[in-house]
């Protein structure tokens, strides 16, 4: 067997001997973003279908927290900057190449869409509340005027977002696990599910909750079928990419990702969403608990198995 | 102009005077290293070979780090040097994911720091300092697009290799074999 022994005399902090530049911050922030993108996608996409009336909370009452978690990620990203004080560079310049510009100037047009998107629903959603100004009123009432137009352009920036946090990822050549086409539609799908998931944990209309858990269980489906996918593709694939892949495989990602994220956090809330809808009495907090959780693993196993896989020279 | 480095692994010992010349010239901080040396044995017992090698960042000519960058502070300066700007650098540390070589690193100061070729020296005609303290004069520096500069000549006489060519790179340091 002819061997290899590398002898390196690096040790720069965060890079040497595994990378760690990334942690939390970012696993969290993807996160959120996937299910902001699933909560706004839901609500315009039911305007767009004139079922605003039908599906209250997903379409008035959900989209309030959107600005929320969004600022929570957003905090969570700025704690991960190094050079925190420049974080204004980001919004000097427009740079196609760079998925994180991308996701940048996305937030910065999806952020205050969602305030105003909120705005227009709080008459709706609190009887009583009245805006303090009248201009203010008149603004809102204009905007629910234009909602259509506002709801398409929601549910083309909730794509973009929701698909970019797996771009972001899958654009790095030099991490073979995150280095394939398929992370940004898994992302997109992962965080519509989680989307999905807070529209039934949440609730209180009966309606709605069976229509999401239907629409759940389909993008559960979509979701298991990119991940058998993903392993199909690095299998497939170039040494770096098998190596990838066995991480997962008898790796040291093996247990988490498929006892947690796979059977605990998609194929176990599929069948009990199915076994609900089946009339048989199942708390609805439970599959919808486990979809949020499994959703988040996702993301710090993803982000984490990205650092630890590399090119070998 | 197109500057590059054609290191000799025949001649390299592995002796680290070129980290430590970087560490002083550029005033790295303690714990980091823009260059370092790697040795490489492969075979098996009695039939082993050693490669050894000074690594550093790549300059690459398709740099992953610079297409990366949300800033712009990762860039081409003339000659092909890729440089970080360190005020316009938010810290993201998507370049440092992009580099397949691992040559970057977050400065205590908060930016990403690396390699710059001695681009301070360069414009004074003289030679980077890991290049100058060379006690084996195994690396050698200059513009490829000069055809009779000296590292055009030797990398048409010697036999050489990138690294990790396949990740795409088109790196421009180039080990002589």
């Amino acid at each position: 067997m002819i061997e290899e022994i590398i002898t390196s005399g690096r040790m720069n902090p965060e890079i040497d001997p595994l990378l760690h530049i990334w942690g939390w911050e970012i696993s969290l922030y993807l996160y959120i973003g996937g299910l902001v993108a699933g909560i706004l996608f839901f609500s315009a996409l039911l305007v767009l279908l004139n079922k605003e009336d039908k599906f209250t909370f997903s379409v008035k009452m959900l989209p309030l927290s959107a600005p929320v978690l969004l600022g929570i990620g957003l905090l969570a990203l700025f704690l991960d900057l190094s050079h925190k004080l420049y974080f204004w560079r980001l919004y000097t310049i427009i740079r196609l190449n760079s998925p994180m510009s991308w996701g940048a100037w996305t937030l910065m047009a999806i952020f205050p869409l969602s305030v105003l998107w909120c705005c227009i629903w709080l008459k709706d959603n609190f009887t009583t509340f009245k805006w303090p100004y009248t201009w203010l009123d008149a603004l809102f009432e204009t905007g629910k005027k234009y909602r259509k137009l506002i709801a398409w352009m929601l549910v083309g920036l909730s794509l973009i977002l929701g698909m970019y946090t797996g771009i972001l990822l899958s654009a790095f050549n030099a991490r073979p696990f995150w280095n394939t086409s398929i992370l940004g539609p898994l992302f997109l799908v992962s965080g519509l599910s989680t989307g999905a998931a807070a529209i039934i944990l949440f609730s209180k209309n009966r309606q709605e909750r069976r229509l999401f858990s239907k629409v759940d269980m389909a993008l559960i489906g979509v979701e298991l079928f990119f991940i058998i996918h993903l392993f199909m593709g690095f299998l497939a694939g170039v040494r770096v990419h098998i190596q990838a892949a066995e991480l997962f495989l008898g790796g040291p990602y093996t247990a988490p990702f498929w006892i947690f994220v796979v059977s605990l956090g998609l194929i176990l809330p599929a069948l009990l969403e199915f076994l609900e809808l089946k009339q048989f009495k199942i708390p609805h907090v439970i599959p919808a608990v486990m979809v949020l959780f499994g959703g988040l693993l996702l993301r710090i196993i993803v982000v984490s198995a990205g650092q630890a896989s590399r090119w070998l020279y | 102009m197109r500057y590059a480095m054609a290191i000799d692994t025949k001649k390299c010992v592995g002796c680290s005077d070129c980290v430590v010349a970087c560490q002083l010239e550029n005033d790295v901080p303690e714990g980091y290293c823009r260059d370092w040396i790697v040795e490489i044995t492969t075979g098996t017992y009695p039939d082993l070979q050693t490669e050894i090698r000074s690594e550093r960042c790549n300059h690459c000519a398709n740099a992953p780090c610079v297409r990366c960058c949300p800033t712009g502070a990762s860039h081409f300066e003339d000659g092909g040097i890729v440089l970080v700007q360190p005020n316009e650098c938010i810290g993201c540390k998507a370049c440092i994911a992009a580099c397949p070589y691992d040559a970057r690193y977050v400065h205590p100061d908060g930016y990403v720091d690396k390699c710059t070729f001695c681009l301070h020296r360069v414009k004074k005609g003289q030679q980077p300092a890991c290049v100058a303290v060379c006690p084996t004069k195994c690396l050698y520096f200059g513009d490829i697009d000069d055809p009779r500069s000296k590292i055009s000549l030797l990398l048409k006489k010697r036999k050489w290799k990138t690294l990790i060519p396949e990740a795409g790179t088109d790196p421009k340091i180039y080990y002589l074999i």
